[in-house]
């Protein structure tokens, strides 16, 4: 008997991915790039979230052309953004037979209350989450891959460590309760307690969980990586750097060895301009991106 | 009694946790020092395009060296590529230990991916076995015996002490191919069961 689609399928192309960087990228020469630099998988968008950010109006998935240049570009597995809650871009990209969805706030909401069943689909799906009740909740929908939403576009790292930071603290009240109070633990952070049990029994989140939103550097991504998360996504801030291929692949290693300080220090040297960024507490509050979908 | 596991990118922590459960200690492999003194070691599933460029800083050098001097290794997936001669598309093999060509992603996009059981010869029936974006076996070479097929297309070899395989039994609570490789192919006893 062959099953397709199954949960243990959809986790475990994640499982894989662990160690590596996603990049973002919004042409077929941009993955060739990401691809050579080592990338375990891009992710396919029309406009990367800096400039999302800049230029405004409602944000959509890509055009189905861009997808699929990008997928016929590259052998390593392509990603692709539906808008939370818009399940049909996210049957759209499906039948494209993207690698995984990202349900991501870097777009325009589609739905003001409810996000996508993940359950329905075949394809696996990453969702962004800022503390554990989101993550259980995505996860708890049929995600079967998570992130830390942090705040994309800014190539400022702090909301990533500041969810990251969080998650962790709350993961180890919920392996140090008394079963007594796993229930309330639960209610408070909006968890399902059946996710809490899953957690309390494998010690961890059920499963991966990637640092996302604001990385830049080499540094950004070891500093994530010895937070305790299993891989990195990097937005804008391979494109929006001066020499995209050297920034890529430093970022690359050091996500690999990220608790080699010789090694970050070495593949830091000379990389040019990074991302210019933005600091968070510019931003006007409706601009936040990663208030998006709760 | 050491058994490595290739620890640049990857289904890492999966293998350490099946070979801890049977009982052997475990060292993840990082750099080329990391590899003194393995009694065998599993090269795990991942992108092999991105574990390949990670591994040219002197592990797959040293890699080849120990695979010709008989160290036992054990890839899946990625690993597998890894391990191959010929891999389809590529001028050079990465380790070449084993006399096999491979197709990267030869069971299609992520949505094709599946799980199946296998019939393994020397390992058993009914073998759990979760299939990624697998790369298959489309050549055999001499003395390369097929241990398992799917749809009758090969998934699983052995030459010598040089085992590969599609699928990943780390995703499995199954431990009998993870015991094949480390009793059967590699020789080595446990230290005592836990799995």
């Amino acid at each position: 008997m062959v099953e397709k689609g199954t949960y243990r399928v959809k986790s475990g192309l994640a499982e894989m991915l662990k160690g590596g960087v996603i990049m973002d990228v919004t042409t077929a020469e941009q993955a060739r790039i990401a691809e050579a630099a080592g990338a375990v998988a891009v992710m396919a968008l029309e406009r990367v979230p800096a400039d999302i950010r800049a230029q405004g109006g409602v944000a959509r998935m890509a055009d189905p052309t861009k997808v699929r240049e990008i997928m016929d570009a590259v052998s390593i597995p392509v990603m692709a953004k539906a808008r939370i809650g818009h399940f049909v871009e996210a049957q759209v990209l499906e039948a494209l037979e993207v690698d995984y969805i990202d349900e991501s706030e870097v777009l325009t909401p589609a739905d003001p209350h409810f996000h996508i069943n993940k359950w329905a689909f075949a394809v696996p799906f990453v969702c962004g989450a800022r503390d554990l009740g989101e993550a259980c909740r995505r996860i708890a929908e049929g995600a079967a891959m998570i992130r830390t939403k942090g705040e994309p576009g800014t190539g400022n790292v702090i909301e990533a460590v500041r969810h990251m930071r969080l998650m962790n603290e709350q993961i180890r009240a919920v392996l140090a309760a008394p079963d007594e109070e796993l229930m309330t633990i639960g209610k408070n952070l909006g968890a399902p307690h059946s996710m809490l049990l899953a957690i309390r029994e494998i010690g961890r989140l059920p499963v991966v969980n990637f640092a996302a939103g604001g990385i830049a550097t080499p540094a950004d991504a070891a500093m994530m990586m010895q937070l305790g998360c299993d891989g990195i996504f990097v937005g804008s801030g391979v494109f929006k750097s001066a020499d995209p291929a050297r920034r890529a692949r430093a970022i690359v290693e050091a996500t690999t060895h990220y608790d080699d300080a010789k090694i970050v220090a070495e593949v830091s040297k000379g990389l040019g301009e990074a991302m210019h960024g933005i600091e968070i507490e510019t931003i006007p509050e409706h601009e936040m991106m990663q208030t998006r979908g709760k | 009694m050491t058994v490595g596991v290739l620890g640049l990118q990857g289904a890492v922590r999966e293998h350490v946790k099946s070979l801890g459960r049977l009982g052997i200690a475990v060292r993840v492999v990082k750099s080329s020092a990391d590899l003194d003194g393995l009694s065998a070691l599993i090269l795990p599933g991942g992108e092999s395009t991105a574990i390949s460029l990670l591994g040219e800083n002197g592990v797959f050098e040293r890699l080849r060296r120990l695979a010709s001097d008989g160290v036992p290794m054990f890839g899946t997936c990625a690993g597998m590529i890894l391990l191959a001669r010929d891999v389809e598309g590529r001028e050079a093999a990465h380790i070449g230990a084993i006399d096999i060509g491979v197709a990267r992603n030869a069971s299609g996009r992520q949505v094709h991916s599946f799980e199946t059981t296998l019939s393994i010869d020397g390992v058993g029936e009914d073998v759990p076995a979760v299939f990624i974006r697998a790369p298959y076996i489309t050549r055999i070479g001499d003395g390369v015996r097929i241990l398992a097929r799917h749809d009758g297309v090969p998934v699983m070899a052995l030459a010598g002490r040089i085992l590969v395989a599609s699928f990943h039994p780390e995703l499995t609570d199954d431990l009998r191919v993870h015991r094949y490789f480390v009793e059967t192919v590699s020789g080595l006893r446990r230290e005592g069961d836990r799995g």
